[in-house]
C-alpha cells in the first residue's frame, strides 16, 4: 500500500470508531431517555394548575434546547471552517444541522400536544416555538442551498455564511417576539416555567436537559462519523 | 475609508447605469407592488376586519416581496460574460464591492418604496396626518438590515440553477424581526402616536442593521474569493 | 527573476482531480504557450495563476508574496478570459473607463479612449457591446486585459474568433508588450498563431506537463511528438 493509501484507510478506521463512539452515546442518551420518562411519571410531582399534561413539559422544553444547541455549533463550525478551512468542520456543521432538524421536528410536534389541554389551542407564537419554526426554515434552507451547490469547497463556504447570519437571527427573533408579547398580551399567559418550579421538578428538568444534551452528543457523533466515511470514498474516487 | 466609498460608488454607478439602458428589475418591482396592492384590495371583506388594521403588514409585506426581485439582479448582471471576474481580477478590495452592490440594492429597495408608499396610500385611503417623517425614518430603519442580508445571499443564490426560488427561502426568515418592528412601528404611527413612544422597536431596528451590514460586510469577501 | 512562479499547483474539483503539480514560472520578455486536450487543466492553471481560483496545494508568488497577502499585487495581472468580462449593455467606452477606474488608473476615461484606440475600435465605442460582432468583443476584451498595462499577460485562446487581419495585430501588440519585458502565457488549440514569438511550450495532459521545454524552430515536428502525448 501507498503512503497515501495507508493514511486514507487510518481516516476510514478513525471515522469508523467515530460512529460506534456516537452510536454508544446514543444509547446511553436513550437509557437516560427512559430513566427521564420514569423519573417524570413516578417522581415529579404534578402540577396543580395544568394537571397530567403538563408533564410533557419535561420532554417538550428540552427538545428546543437540543435544537438551539444544534443550531449554534453549526453556526459555529461554519464560522470555524471560515477561519481554518479545515473540511471536518464542514462534515460537522452539515451534521449538526440535520441533527438539528430532528430535534426542532421533535419540538414541533410534542408542542402542540401540550399546547392544546393547557393553552387551548394546538399552537401560540411564543418566543421559543416561533424560534424554533425559523430555525426549521432556515435549516431546510441551508440543506436546499447545499443540494444546489456541486463544488464540495464552495458548499462549504455558503453554507457556513448561511449558518452563521443564522445564529446571529436568533437573539433577534426572540426579543422582537418577546416584545410583540409584552405589547399585546396574550389571554392565556404561559409561565416562565423554570424559575418557579419546585425543587423536585426542576431536579426533572435539569435531568432532562443532560439527558437530551447526551442525546445530541451520540446523534451529531454518529453522524460526523457516518459524514467523514462519505467523505473519504468520494476522495478515494479520485486516486 | 474614502478609497472603499471611492471604490463602492463606482460600482454603484456601474450597477446603475446598466439598469437604466435595460430598466428590467425596477419596472418589474414596481409592477409587482402595485399589483399586490390590488390584490390585497380585493382579496379583503369590505364587512370584515378593518382596513386600518391590515394596513401596515400589507405595506411591508408588499414592500420587502416587491425588493427581493430586485436582489437577484445585482449578481445576475455580474454573471453573464464573467463579468465578476472582471472585478475580482483587480486590486479593488472585496468590501468595495459588497459597498457598491449594497448601494446599488439601497437605490432601488428605495424606489420601490418610493412607489410603493403613495399607491398605499392611494388604494387603501390611508390618512397619514403627521406620519410621514416617522413613517420614512422606519423605512430607512427596516430596510438598512435586510438589504445587506439580501445582497450576501443573492450572490450564493445566483449560483445555484433556481436562483428565484433559493433566494426567498434563504431571507425570509430574516425578514421576521424587521417586518414585525415595522409593522407594529407604522400601526402606532398610523394611528397618531408620536414616533418615540416606539423606541423599543426602533431600537430593535437599530441594533439589527448594524449587527447584520457588519457581519455581511465581514462575511462579504469569503463568498467571492475561493 | 521570473515576474510570477508558480510552484507544486495542485486543484481538485469534489474527486475530480485537475491539476496534478504543475510548476511553472513567467520570465520577462518571453511568451510561453500552453498546449493540451480539452479538460486538461489549462484553464484552471490560467486562473490560479491570475488569483481566481485557489489552489488545493502550492504557491503563486509574485515580488514575494502571493496576491493573496498583497492584493495590491493583482494591478501586475493581466488576464484575457474565454468570456468577455464585459457589460452587454455598456458600450465599449464606458465598460473601459470602469475597468480603469478597478485599476485606480488617473483620467480613466483618456485612458479607455487610449485602450479602444489600439484595438482599433474607436469608430464602435459608443455602441453598447450587445451590438458588436464576437471578433470585435474579442477585441474590447483584449483591450481590458491590457489597460493598466500588466506585466504579467496570461491569456486563455485569444485568438478565437479572431480574423487574419485581427489575429496579425494581436499577434504585434503581444510582440510590442514583449520588448517591455512583459511575461506572457498563453493558452492556445492553436499554435501556430504565435509560434513565431513564443520562446517556451508546455503540453498539459491530464493535469501534468507531459512537454516542458524551450520552443523548438519546427512547429510540424513538434505538433506530431505532441499527438502522440495527446493520445494518452
Amino acid at each position: 500500500m501507498t503512503e497515501h493509501q495507508q493514511s486514507r484507510a487510518m481516516d476510514r478506521i478513525k471515522a469508523a470508531a467515530t460512529v460506534r463512539r456516537g452510536l454508544i452515546t446514543t444509547a446511553i442518551g436513550l437509557v437516560g431517555l427512559a430513566a427521564t420518562i420514569v423519573l417524570v411519571q413516578l417522581y415529579t410531582p404534578t402540577e396543580a394548575r395544568q394537571g397530567l399534561a403538563q408533564k410533557i413539559f419535561y420532554l417538550h422544553a428540552p427538545t428546543a434546547w437540543s435544537t438551539l444547541l444544534a443550531f449554534s455549533l453549526c453556526g459555529l463550525a461554519g464560522g470555524l471552517y471560515l477561519w481554518l478551512r479545515d473540511p471536518r468542520l464542514d462534515v460537522f456543521a452539515e451534521s449538526s444541522a440535520e441533527v438539528g432538524l430532528v430535534f426542532a421536528a421533535m419540538m414541533l410536534s410534542t408542542g402542540p400536544l401540550w399546547g392544546k389541554p393547557i393553552w387551548g389551542t394546538f399552537w401560540q407564537w411564543e418566543p421559543r416555538l416561533t424560534l424554533t419554526l425559523l430555525e426549521v426554515f432556515l435549516f431546510i434552507g441551508y440543506r436546499a442551498l447545499r443540494g444546489a451547490i456541486v463544488d464540495p469547497s464552495e458548499r462549504a463556504r455558503y453554507s457556513a455564511i448561511v449558518g452563521l447570519l443564522g445564529l446571529a437571527l436568533v437573539p433577534f427573533v426572540h426579543l422582537s417576539v418577546y416584545l410583540f408579547r409584552t405589547i399585546h398580551p396574550q389571554p392565556i399567559v404561559l409561565k416562565p416555567s423554570a424559575p418557579s418550579l419546585p425543587w423536585e421538578m426542576l431536579r426533572t428538568l435539569f435531568f432532562s436537559l443532560a439527558v437530551f444534551t447526551v442525546l445530541y452528543l451520540g446523534f451529531v457523533t454518529a453522524r460526523y462519523g457516518l459524514g467523514l466515511l462519505r467523505q473519504s470514498r468520494s476522495t478515494e474516487h479520485a486516486d | 475609508m474614502i478609497d472603499l466609498l471611492r471604490h463602492g460608488l463606482a460600482i454603484a454607478a456601474k450597477d446603475l447605469r446598466v439598469e437604466l439602458r435595460s430598466r428590467t428589475a425596477l419596472v418589474t418591482a414596481i409592477a409587482f407592488a402595485a399589483l399586490v396592492l390590488v390584490i390585497f384590495n380585493f382579496a379583503r371583506d369590505p364587512a370584515g376586519a378593518r382596513t386600518i388594521d391590515l394596513a401596515p403588514s400589507i405595506l411591508w409585506v408588499t414592500i420587502t416581496f416587491a425588493s427581493m426581485l430586485t436582489f437577484n439582479r445585482a449578481f445576475a448582471l455580474e454573471k453573464e460574460n464573467a463579468a465578476l471576474d472582471g472585478i475580482l481580477l483587480s486590486p479593488m478590495p472585496r468590501g468595495a464591492l459588497f459597498l457598491g452592490k449594497y448601494l446599488a440594492n439601497l437605490a432601488f429597495v428605495a424606489t420601490v418604496t418610493a412607489i410603493t408608499l403613495p399607491l398605499f396610500v392611494l388604494f387603501f385611503n390611508v390618512s397619514l396626518g403627521g406620519a410621514l417623517p416617522g413613517l420614512l425614518a422606519v423605512a430607512v430603519l427596516a430596510i438598512a438590515g435586510f438589504v445587506a442580508v439580501g445582497t450576501v445571499f443573492s450572490a450564493m443564490a445566483v449560483r445555484t440553477r433556481f436562483a428565484e426560488l433559493m433566494l426567498p427561502v434563504l431571507l425570509l426568515p430574516f425578514l421576521v424581526p424587521p417586518i414585525m418592528a415595522a409593522v407594529q412601528v407604522t400601526s402606532r404611527l398610523l394611528a397618531g402616536r408620536p414616533l418615540l413612544e416606539q423606541a423599543a422597536w426602533l431600537k430593535i431596528l437599530g441594533v439589527y442593521d448594524v449587527v447584520f451590514l457588519t457581519l455581511s460586510a465581514m462575511i462579504f469577501p469569503a463568498l467571492v474569493d475561493e | 527573476m521570473p515576474l510570477l512562479a508558480a510552484t507544486g499547483i495542485e486543484r481538485s474539483f469534489g474527486s475530480a482531480r485537475v491539476l496534478r503539480g504543475v510548476d511553472i514560472a513567467v520570465e520577462p520578455g518571453t511568451l510561453q504557450l500552453i498546449l493540451g486536450p480539452n479538460g486538461a487543466g489549462k484553464t484552471t492553471l490560467l486562473r490560479i495563476l491570475a488569483g481566481l481560483t485557489r489552489p488545493s496545494a502550492g504557491r503563486v508568488v509574485l515580488d514575494g508574496s502571493s496576491l493573496r497577502e498583497s492584493p495590491a499585487l493583482r494591478g501586475r495581472i493581466g488576464f484575457l478570459s474565454h468570456q468577455s468580462l464585459l457589460y452587454d449593455d455598456l458600450t465599449p467606452l464606458e465598460n473601459l473607463e470602469f475597468a480603469a477606474r478597478l485599476y485606480e488608473i488617473a483620467a480613466p476615461r483618456e485612458a479607455a479612449r487610449k485602450a479602444i484606440e489600439s484595438v482599433g475600435l474607436t469608430d464602435r465605442m459608443n455602441d453598447p457591446v450587445r451590438r458588436l460582432s464576437r471578433g470585435m468583443v474579442q477585441r474590447v476584451a483584449i483591450a481590458r486585459a491590457l489597460i493598466h498595462e500588466p506585466s504579467v499577460l496570461l491569456l486563455d485562446e485569444p485568438f478565437t474568433g479572431l480574423d487574419p487581419r485581427a489575429a496579425a495585430r494581436l499577434v504585434e501588440l503581444l510582440s510590442a508588450r514583449l520588448a517591455t519585458h512583459c511575461g506572457v502565457v498563453l493558452v492556445t488549440h492553436s499554435p501556430a498563431d504565435a509560434w513565431s514569438i513564443a520562446s517556451r511550450v508546455g503540453l498539459l495532459v491530464r493535469g501534468k506537463w507531459v512537454i516542458d521545454e524551450a520552443r523548438p524552430a519546427d512547429l510540424q515536428a513538434f505538433m506530431s511528438r505532441a499527438s502522440g502525448a495527446f493520445g494518452d
